[in-house]
């Protein structure tokens, strides 16, 4: 098989191919190797590879597969966000402040997919901290869309969007705490899992905002998600958020057809500035669901008015308690000739922290200090309360929603870096199933005349990721486009 | 004018667990530094707290043993702020929801029992510890995570004393509770104490500081001491208390003022999010309640009853629940309390006092000790010896059946044998004999010495005055 | 940002940058009082909801009672935990001397 093939594969063709002896785990490696070499300066996907140590890790996958004990991600090479701690990998979140960190362990997702047999690539650019929705605000390098090289590739994830969007991973890992995963993923055109709070263990997922996290797989189509999400799913005695329910075969129960599946239209997603575009693909995508046997039925989420406000509270107040751990102490870069320890502090972490992670810390400090904590934190937490119950009142009657992931489509590089409102102003369609804790995918489902594509925005309820997997994959079939390498 | 002192403590303890608060590092003394340390209690990025549930249940034990309010729902929250010894510059504890509310400690010092309030005890997460160099401070993150327990009380003490008194009882309670090793050169209590006056008369309380740095009990009480004299002479000189975070200084005996404190009081503390809350059901605090070890009073009350040594002596054994354990365990090999407790309250104490040694690590054991009780009960030895035994015992152990065969320290309870000597002595004094049956009783304790002399020691002396006696009476010679 | 329209609420830009323990030059105050000014305009649109009676939401689910036993594992080794750090003496963490 030529590079381009091997490059272009999906994780089930690519297992398919390793099983009838096609290629070997290593053939994938130095192919992805070879095209990172060649492209990623221009694309700016990755922030490190090291060739070296995924060789060897595909030699052992190759090795054991002749031996007949792979795992199910046998000889898979996968592109994991650099917020994620990989044993003797630096993990830089993107960031300057740590600089010179070298994990000293596998996070639980990572430890998972190492059982599996994967093969770890190299580590894909996001914003800095994974705050922001366009990887601009990474300290590294811009990383650009792959469908048209002028575009973010959307964020915080978009170095794992571009790379497996842009053929350079069969498949990766994002984080996402407000639609880092579904954002860039509609932006780049792949699929983006953000699972139901708790499905994955957090343990190692360099934190932001620790009650909205999640790990989820990147991948070309929603079948290879639903494998790395069978994987990823459990139950961590290391994070006690993690949720013991079970976890079902989710790629052996996908279907083509959604009959007996009610879903909902949410009355709320008409907001302003909600690109024609974008509209109607998704209402096409909502014909097509009908078309394949569901019933869609309008619900009302009346609080979503209110959800980027409580997520920018909660998320900044959480984040402004993760992000104090990177003071120069331990481990990181740290300020030359500091007087003292205050002194080392605040000059560490000014030299340390871009612009869009000082903002957000001093807000997250901001609303919980004395005098503000109940107008906004305790406030903020009451209204998630609202978004919660908004959702459960919708579920009682659907399988799942469907919303646009974005209002808009992808936007050009450098065009919203100087106003971060409207840049948060962005997230509204996904926000709301981080603050409920709900199951969220973003499938393709169609471009702008300019190319640029867009995503649906599957949600479903929490520990039913069967449900946005099921939709998901019955659209994907009948747009019958497959995955454009 | 006179003025009055009020005093609150909160008293952190370390917990008596194998590994830290939230995470799977054993929690070791001494060790070389930063080698019990991981990514959790160090603040990797990534890394999570995982609650270690034996600190919840050592806790609520200690909640129960002063009659807290075991609370049915509790939770985490952090509490921001930078410090080196801080891995993640914000503290897991419990704000607003501890796992223990109320409860009373009572304080026996010299002038009466003392009623102490507890307000609450809740758990958190020890810090690193700090060596200052000339130019740098180190920082050793092993005692990082360990799990502590923070109790406070009302400012119910009204002088140093109290506070003092107030500390060696919660010592006790926890000692019984069995909840922490209560060593306090390894840190495992510390005190941050609010102290403040008031003219007599004046309801309101005074102006409180708040000192920090106790480490020892005595610490305690001579920084109050100092305190609240300097205190009073502030408002003596019609000044007023600033109302600060102050250390004590143990060498220069004093205490002065913290800036660095300063800007620390806007703590932002919110929910913990990586920790779930803590749901504690009646039934199963009933059942840790009916688990309970027994409380110090009580078992004072059981060792007189049950083993009929006085009341005083009841209580100094008790004092040290380490004492206590050892007593009982001695006791009941010997079966005769009362030699154990006389060996406990005069060599036992006064060689520990001696040798500054702990009832935990003495060389003689409960067995060794009871042997020795049962030896002198079988009149093998006689008392002189066994002192001397004990003595070489309690230095460096050993077996005293064995010692008393090895050196032939048997006492002489043979009639023969000693009847020999009584003669020999008899024969050898005949001033004394004569004096004696001439009506001085006093001869006879002379001619006993004699007779001991003779044994070297070993005779039983009991034997040796009651031969004497037959034989003085019986008019032979 | 909108130069147009000033934020009607004023954060105290420095005194919370130094509770974050962030030193801000004089060009970051101005940018980060506009913009956060403008942020907190818009988050205080929850203003408008009444609360009452409504439990703040800590979690997005509600689990209770999630324990380790306490059994004692392996730690870092101490040279990696010093390779990591900016700076060590004796196996000591070092920072700047602290003043209390």
């Amino acid at each position: 098989m030529t590079a381009a093939e091997l490059n272009a594969l999906t994780v089930h063709d690519a297992l398919a191919r390793l099983d009838n002896g096609d290629c070997t785990s290593v053939d994938l490696v130095d192919a992805l190797a070879a095209e990172i070499q060649t492209r990623d300066g221009d694309l700016g996907a990755f922030v490190s590879v090291d060739v070296d140590t995924a060789r060897a890790e595909a030699e052992a996958a190759d090795r054991a597969r002749a031996a007949g004990k792979g795992g199910r991600l046998c000889g898979i090479p996968i592109a994991v966000k650099d917020v994620l701690n990989v044993r003797g990998q630096p993990c830089t979140c993107a960031s300057r402040i740590l600089d010179g960190y070298v994990a000293p362990y596998d996070a639980t997702a990572i430890a998972r997919l190492r059982a599996e047999g994967a093969v770890f690539l190299g580590r894909t650019n996001m914003d800095e901290f994974a705050m922001g929705g366009s990887t601009e605000n990474s300290a590294l390098h811009v990383t650009r869309n792959p469908r048209n090289r002028a575009y973010v590739p959307g964020g915080s994830s978009g170095g794992s969007a571009a790379a497996v969007a842009g053929g350079l991973a069969l498949c990766a890992l994002g984080t996402d705490t407000g639609g880092s995963i579904r954002q860039p993923a509609a932006f780049c055109g792949c699929v983006g899992l953000k699972p139901s709070y708790g499905r994955v263990s957090r343990y190692g997922l360099t934190a932001f905002a620790s009650s909205l996290d999640q790990i989820g797989p990147m991948t070309r189509t929603v079948r290879d998600a639903a494998l790395l999400q069978e994987i990823l799913s459990g139950v961590d005695p290391l994070d006690a958020t993690s949720v013991a329910a079970p976890v079902p075969p989710y790629a052996a129960q996908l279907t083509t057809d959604l009959r007996g599946v009610t879903l909902g239209v949410p009355a709320e997603y008409g907001v302003e500035g909600l690109d024609a575009g974008v509209d109607k693909a998704v209402r096409e995508a909502i014909a097509r669901c009908r078309a394949l046997g569901a019933r869609v039925v309008e619900v009302s989420l009346p609080h979503t008015a209110y959800a980027i406000a409580t997520y920018y509270i909660v998320a900044t107040a959480e984040a402004s308690a993760n992000l104090a751990r990177f003071d120069g102490v331990r481990y990181g870069k740290r300020c030359a000739d500091a007087q003292d320890p205050l002194d080392l502090y605040k000059r560490t972490r000014a030299a340390g922290f871009g612009p869009e992670v000082k903002r957000r810390i001093i807000l997250g400090t901001y609303v919980l200090s004395s005098g503000y904590h109940h107008a906004y934190y305790l406030k903020a937490q009451k209204v998630r309360t609202l978004i919660r119950r908004d959702f459960e009142q919708a579920f009682a009657v659907c399988d799942a929603l469907l919303t646009p992931c974005t209002p808009t489509p992808a936007f050009r590089i450098g065009e919203k870096t100087q106003d971060p409102l409207q840049m948060y102003l962005g997230d509204i369609f996904t926000v709301t199933a981080n603050l409920a804790g709900i199951a969220g995918l973003s499938v393709p489902c169609g471009a702008t005349p300019e190319g640029l594509p867009i995503g649906l925005q599957i949600l479903g309820p929490a520990m039913k990721e069967e449900n946005v997997l099921r939709v998901g994959h019955a659209n994907e079939t009948a747009r019958g486009e497959g995955w454009i390498g | 004018m006179n003025y009055r002192i009020s005093i609150g403590l909160e008293v952190h303890v370390q917990l008596q667990t194998r590994s830290k608060m939230f995470c799977g590092c054993a929690v070791a003394f001494g060790a070389a530094p930063n080698t019990h340390v991981c990514p959790v209690c160090l603040g990797y990025p990534g890394a999570m707290p995982a609650m270690n549930r034996e600190a919840v249940v050592l806790t609520v034990r200690t909640g129960l043993m002063i009659g807290s309010t075991i609370s049915t729902y509790s939770k985490f929250d952090r509490k921001s702020y930078f410090y080196p010894d801080m891995p993640k510059n914000y503290q897991i504890t419990q704000y607003d929801r501890p796992l223990c509310e109320n409860g009373t400690v009572v304080a026996d010092g010299g002038d009466g029992a003392k009623t102490v309030r507890i307000r609450r005890i809740h758990l958190e997460e020890d810090v690193a510890k700090n060596t200052h160099f000339a130019q740098a401070s180190g920082v050793d993150f092993n005692r990082a995570g360990v799990p502590l327990m923070e109790i406070v009380t009302q400012p119910d003490m009204t002088s140093p004393e109290d506070a003092f008194h107030f500390l060696l009882a919660l010592k006790q309670i926890l000692q019984y509770a069995d909840v922490s090793g209560c060593n306090l050169e390894e840190g495992n209590i510390r005190c941050d104490v609010n102290c403040s006056v008031r003219p007599e008369g004046q309801e309101e309380l005074g102006t409180k500081t708040e000192l920090k740095n106790l480490n020892t009990f005595k610490g305690v009480l001579h920084a109050l001491k100092y305190e609240s004299e300097r205190q009073m002479e502030v408002l003596r000189t019609g000044g007023r208390v600033a109302q600060e975070t102050r250390r004590w200084d143990a060498d220069a005996g004093e205490t002065y003022s913290m800036r660095s404190k300063e800007d620390a009081h806007d703590y932002r503390y919110f929910p913990e999010p990586d920790l779930m809350p803590v749901v504690l059901t009646e039934g199963e605090v009933d059942a840790w309640r009916a688990a309970l070890p027994e409380m110090p009073g009580d078992r004072r009350t059981r060792l007189v009853r049950d083993h009929g040594i006085p009341e005083y002596d009841a209580g100094v054994l008790v004092a040290d629940k380490a004492l206590a354990d050892y007593f009982e365990a001695a006791a009941k090999l010997a079966q005769n309390a009362k030699a154990v407790s006389n060996w406990m309250m005069t060599e036992m104490l006064r060689l520990l006092g001696e040798t500054e040694r702990d009832i935990r690590t003495v060389p003689i054991t409960p067995a060794a000790l009871a042997s020795l009780v049962k030896l002198v009960d079988a009149r093998t030895l006689n008392s002189n010896t066994a002192k001397e035994i004990f003595a070489e015992l309690f230095a460096t152990g050993g077996d005293p059946d064995a010692m008393v065969k090895q050196r032939g320290l048997a006492q002489v309870s043979d009639r023969g044998a000693i009847g020999a000597l009584v003669d020999a002595a008899m024969a050898e004094n005949p001033g004394p004999v004569a004096d004696f049956r001439g009506g001085k009783v006093a001869a006879a304790k002379f001619l006993v010495g004699q007779v001991m002399k003779k044994s070297k020691g070993k005779a039983d002396p009991q034997l040796v005055a009651k031969l004497l006696e037959e034989k003085l009476a019986g008019g032979g010679m | 940002m909108n130069a147009e329209s000033a934020p009607a609420n004023r954060i105290d830009v420095r005194y919370v940058a130094n509770l974050a323990r962030l030193a801000l030059t004089e060009e970051e105050v101005a940018t980060f009082q506009g913009q956060l000014g403008q942020i907190v305009d818009y988050v205080q649109a929850i203003d408008r909801l009444d609360v009452t009676g409504i439990e703040p939401t800590s979690h997005a689910h509600l689990q209770q009672n999630v324990f380790r036993s306490d059994v004692a594992r392996p730690s870092l080794d101490q040279a990696s935990v010093l390779r990591n750090a900016p700076a060590s003496r004796d196996g000591l963490l070092l920072v700047p001397k602290i003043v209390e």
